[in-house]
């Protein structure tokens, strides 16, 4: 499989943007994924779906501001 | 990218001095490239105040000579130096160049021990990293430590030996060895962003950084060199019985070393540590050492046909 770098920053791009429009309110609290679902853990470890949901709202915090940019790069 | 900025800035920061050089000593030789070493540099002190008026007429040399463009070389050399440090301390910022001098700290013997290691890693007994004062010690005086000297130099072997198997092919053109440079990189680009991105989400705390992953996920191109290099050597069978090996000692290689680094401390000694957390982890551990042979072989059947 012929992979460049280019391809790999696309697909980065690509998967970011995928995670970045996962709206907080009418998508993931109805899958039982949102924040304010995820507090319940305070033992020593947080588990795997706790991890996730904050990496996603991280992500979406980060990206919001620059994505639009991101996607200039793109010919 | 490093090696240019060096190059550049030493080029250029040779320039001025070899032209002040120059002024100093072909008062004598003045439509030579090149300063003349033969004759002794007393004679050639007496010799230039007298050559002084016929230094003049070459219109190249007066700006040699004149203070003002003394004054210019000099104000360059600094600003040059000025632009050094600047650059360095930037690059610094991005690509911490005091850690990767560290595990650029090998020797030959370390190198030969290291590589017998990762081919034949069953009579080690102790693979902790020896510590110095809370920082690891170099790589030259333990084993155990990851450097980045071996992964470096096996991605260049890899490349050339695949270079090698499609030219047995007939399939080699000088794009090939870039297409495969490129997509080795790609691949563990994004093996070491799997793996970082599994590390964070079993929430382990350990002292791996990035750098030590890049590092583990290189050691294996060197079996894929061997594997390749036997498989062009003794046909298909020995590529296949090479790469059952050299991926059986990969895999003993990473469960043994990634043990002590992501496991508790009392379950790297092989107790058997029940809780859930604990056996994340080691299914974490065994998947990152099971990915190595999965990609060694996937990335080298399609040479060996």
């Amino acid at each position: 499989m012929a992979f460049t770098l280019y391809s790999l920053i696309q697909a980065v791009i690509l998967c970011v943007n995928a995670v970045a429009v996962l709206h907080e309110e009418r998508f993931l609290s109805k899958i039982g994924w949102g924040v304010d679902q995820s507090v319940g853990g305070f033992g020593d470890e947080p588990g795997i779906k706790v991890q996730l949901m904050n990496l996603v709202r991280s992500v979406r915090t980060v990206m919001r501001d620059y994505i639009f940019f991101l996607f200039l790069q793109c010919p | 990218m490093e090696m240019d900025y060096t190059a550049t800035q030493s080029g250029f920061r040779q320039h001025p001095k070899m032209r002040m050089r120059n002024t100093t000593m072909d008062g004598a030789n003045s439509g030579q490239l090149f300063d003349d070493t033969s004759v002794p540099p007393g004679v050639q002190a007496a010799g230039s105040p007298g050559q002084d008026v016929g230094a003049m007429a070459y219109p190249g040399q007066t700006l040699l000579s004149d203070p003002m463009s003394n004054l210019a070389v000099a104000y360059g050399s600094s600003l040059a130096s000025h632009g050094k440090d600047l650059v360095d301390k930037n690059l610094d910022r991005f690509l911490p160049i005091s850690k990767l001098k560290y595990y650029f700290a090998v020797d030959t013997l370390y190198v030969g021990k290291k590589l017998g290691l990762l081919v034949f890693p069953y009579m080690h007994q102790n693979w902790e990293v020896s510590y110095q004062q809370d920082t690891p010690v170099a790589p030259r005086f333990d084993i155990n430590a990851p450097d980045l000297y071996i992964p470096a130099m096996g991605f260049i072997t890899y490349i050339l030996v695949a270079g090698l198997a499609f030219g047995t092919q007939n399939r080699f053109s000088p794009e090939i060895l870039g297409m495969q440079a490129s997509s080795t990189l790609v691949w563990l680009i994004m093996e070491v962003l799997a793996v970082l991105l599994s590390l964070y989400l079993v929430t382990v705390n350990t002292d791996l950084t990035t750098i030590d992953l890049v590092a583990f996920s290189g050691y294996k191109y060197v079996g894929m060199i061997v594997g390749v290099v036997a498989g062009l050597l003794f046909g298909p069978t020995g590529y296949y019985l090479a790469m059952l090996w050299c991926c059986i000692s990969i895999f003993v290689f990473m469960i043994r070393t990634l043990r002590l680094k992501l496991l508790s401390e009392a379950a790297a000694q092989g107790v058997l540590v029940r809780g859930a957390r604990n056996q994340l982890r080691m299914y974490l551990t065994m998947s990152i050492a099971a990915a190595q042979p999965v990609f060694m072989y996937w990335s080298t059947y399609h040479l060996v046909r």
